[in-house]
């Protein structure tokens, strides 16, 4: 009974996380929230490289794409975050659509095709960096109201709101990637990953497939875009499409295990806290120790490289006795 | 009667090589097909031809009595021609039983009608044992089992086999022969097969088309083919006799 086992313990780990702001401080709830949301797009990737195997490495593109679209339309029009959502989603997928457009009918395939998505992203940093109507260089900030009661409409409110939204989040993506892993396009995107011709012999429309997968991946992360803006306030191009936010995206899904379903979030929270913990050290030894948390993240990235190049997750699912299951 | 699959007058060439030239054949609902020929032929490319991986310069491929010159892979596998590969091209992060469900899926509405198709022709092939196995583990011999299996999964009216019995041994070869056999006589299944293994061929076989230089230079049954004294200087050689 392997798939008993697995959701047994999927529901303990939602129950833990559902209690863990009553128990924590507001720090740890800041933190976790930080994992969820690194989890939540390391899953959004996953759909793109884990199942369909199409390598993005400017996923940050979506991330902005979602975060101004969101942001926009409440500075000026007082649009509530959860319509901003939609719209946003709907512009990464209508763009990720035109890149894997481009990519699949021209033939661009594998690192080529990962070039073709940063240089989008970064065209489009640059254009939104001088894009006044959303603040340009200068930023854009969300009004904020005073923080003691939770408008979760307007998302407007405090961390444990915010932590109780991307736990929802995160949920819902983790139930999309495992619904859609065990149906038709599941199959149809696993197979393009392991061999593309012998896929299209058997009678998959591979063009269709592949744009399904970047479109639904753009549009996933486009609406963790929507909720990063809504957390943290401040919107700036340079950082919001910023390159190494597509690396740092990523290296999640790859530590813990691309095309599992387990492996992103797990990847996510161990970078996530590693990052922290490197950051707080550093800070005690006071100046100087800048990029730590840079080198940390490259460090444990060649371990995981050079001895389990299928990420932690594989082998923990084993230990776990849960290697049973189809889809981990 | 017309024929299931008729190929007429098709031609390529590479770089100004012709591969293949004005290649005409047709092979009747339920029929066997052997494709044969040294090596360099044009066996492989008139296969690629048929099996969408490329079109032809000239000339037309009808199925079924519709014009599928040029289709995609994808879109013939839809009009009914499943396909081997050459080189096995297993999906090997899969396992066995997915692997074949992905060949299912084009023939069954659901995904639980695809798992039980995938079972019933896992049992077909004797690879049901092998099932949850990941196909990166199979033997050359389970492979090329396994490459028929997909394709059979598919439920095609025709299947085109490229070499598939190359590389196992003689026992294999009378267990691939076997099954094709049953297939054929029980299901009325169509086969083209390009082969080198003569004792595959001259078993299976109906009608026998011999390539060389992309040209069809014999096309006659087994007998015919092995008493033709074209075929013998340029392929076959004196002990085929």
């Amino acid at each position: 009974m392997a798939m008993g086992r697995a959701t047994r313990m999927l529901i303990g780990l939602m129950v833990a996380l559902l209690l863990a702001p009553f128990i924590g401080n507001d720090y740890l709830v800041s933190v976790l929230i930080l994992c969820l949301f690194n989890a939540y797009l390391a899953q959004a990737w996953n759909i793109m490289m884990g199942f369909a195997g199409q390598l993005s490495l400017g996923h940050a593109l979506y991330v902005g794409l979602g975060a101004y679209a969101g942001g926009a339309l409440f500075f000026h029009y007082g649009t509530p975050p959860w319509i901003g959502m939609i719209v946003g989603a709907a512009i990464a997928a209508l763009v990720g659509g035109v890149i894997g457009f481009l990519g699949f009918r021209f033939g661009v395939k594998g690192v080529y095709f990962a070039l073709l998505t940063i240089a989008f992203a970064e065209f489009t940093r640059i254009l939104f960096d001088h894009f006044t109507w959303v603040g340009g260089s200068s930023g854009l900030y969300l009004p904020v109201v005073r923080a003691d009661h939770d408008n979760l409409l307007l998302l407007r409110g405090r961390p444990a709101m915010f932590y109780y939204v991307i736990l929802g989040l995160s949920a819902a993506v983790f139930l999309i990637c495992h619904r859609i892993l065990g149906s038709r396009l599941g199959y149809y995107w696993r197979a393009i990953r392991e061999d593309q011709d012998a896929a299209q012999a058997l009678g998959i429309d591979t063009f269709k497939a592949k744009m399904a997968a970047v479109m639904l991946s753009a549009a996933l992360t486009a609406v963790g875009g929507v909720f990063y803006a809504f957390y943290t306030n401040t919107l700036y191009a340079e950082s919001a499409f910023a390159m190494h936010r597509s690396i740092e995206l990523i290296l999640g899904a790859i530590i813990g295990g691309m095309g599992t379903l387990f492996g992103p979030i797990l990847g996510a929270f161990l970078l996530t806290l590693l990052g922290e913990l490197l950051t707080r050290l550093a800070e005690n030894f006071g100046h100087g120790f800048e990029g730590v948390k840079q080198i940390g993240y490259g460090l444990i990235l060649l371990v995981i490289i050079a001895l389990r190049r299928e990420g932690v997750w594989p082998r923990l699912a084993k230990r776990l006795g849960l290697d049973g299951e189809k889809a981990s | 009667m017309s024929a299931l699959l008729a190929v007429d007058g098709i031609s390529k060439s590479f770089r100004g090589l012709k591969a293949a030239s004005a290649v005409s054949f047709e092979l009747d609902a339920g029929a066997i097909l052997g494709l044969i020929g040294p090596n360099g032929a044009g066996k492989t490319t008139v296969f690629n031809m048929i099996a969408g991986v490329f079109p032809p310069d000239e000339g037309r491929v009808r199925m079924d009595g519709r014009d599928i010159t040029g289709k995609r892979p994808d879109q013939i596998c839809r009009a009914g021609i499943g396909r081997t590969f050459q080189i096995v091209k297993p999906f090997g992060g899969l396992t066995v039983r997915e692997n074949v469900i992905v060949g299912a899926l084009a023939s069954c509405k659901t995904v639980a009608d695809a798992e039980r198709e995938a079972d019933r022709v896992l049992d077909l092939l004797g690879l049901a044992d092998k099932a949850r196995q990941p196909a990166h583990a199979l033997t050359l011999p389970d492979r090329k089992c396994l490459e028929v299996a997909r394709a059979l999964a598919t439920r095609p009216k025709l299947l085109l086999l490229d070499e598939v019995m190359a590389g196992l041994r003689p026992t294999e070869t009378d267990r691939m022969v076997a099954i094709f056999r049953q297939l054929n006589r029980e299901s009325g299944l169509t086969i083209l097969l390009i082969e080198h293994v003569m004792r595959a061929v001259m078993a299976l076989a109906q009608r026998i088309v011999v390539l060389n230089t992309g040209e069809v230079i014999a096309t006659g049954t087994p007998e015919e083919i092995a008493a033709d004294q074209k075929v013998r200087d340029c392929y076959l050689g004196e002990e085929a006799a």
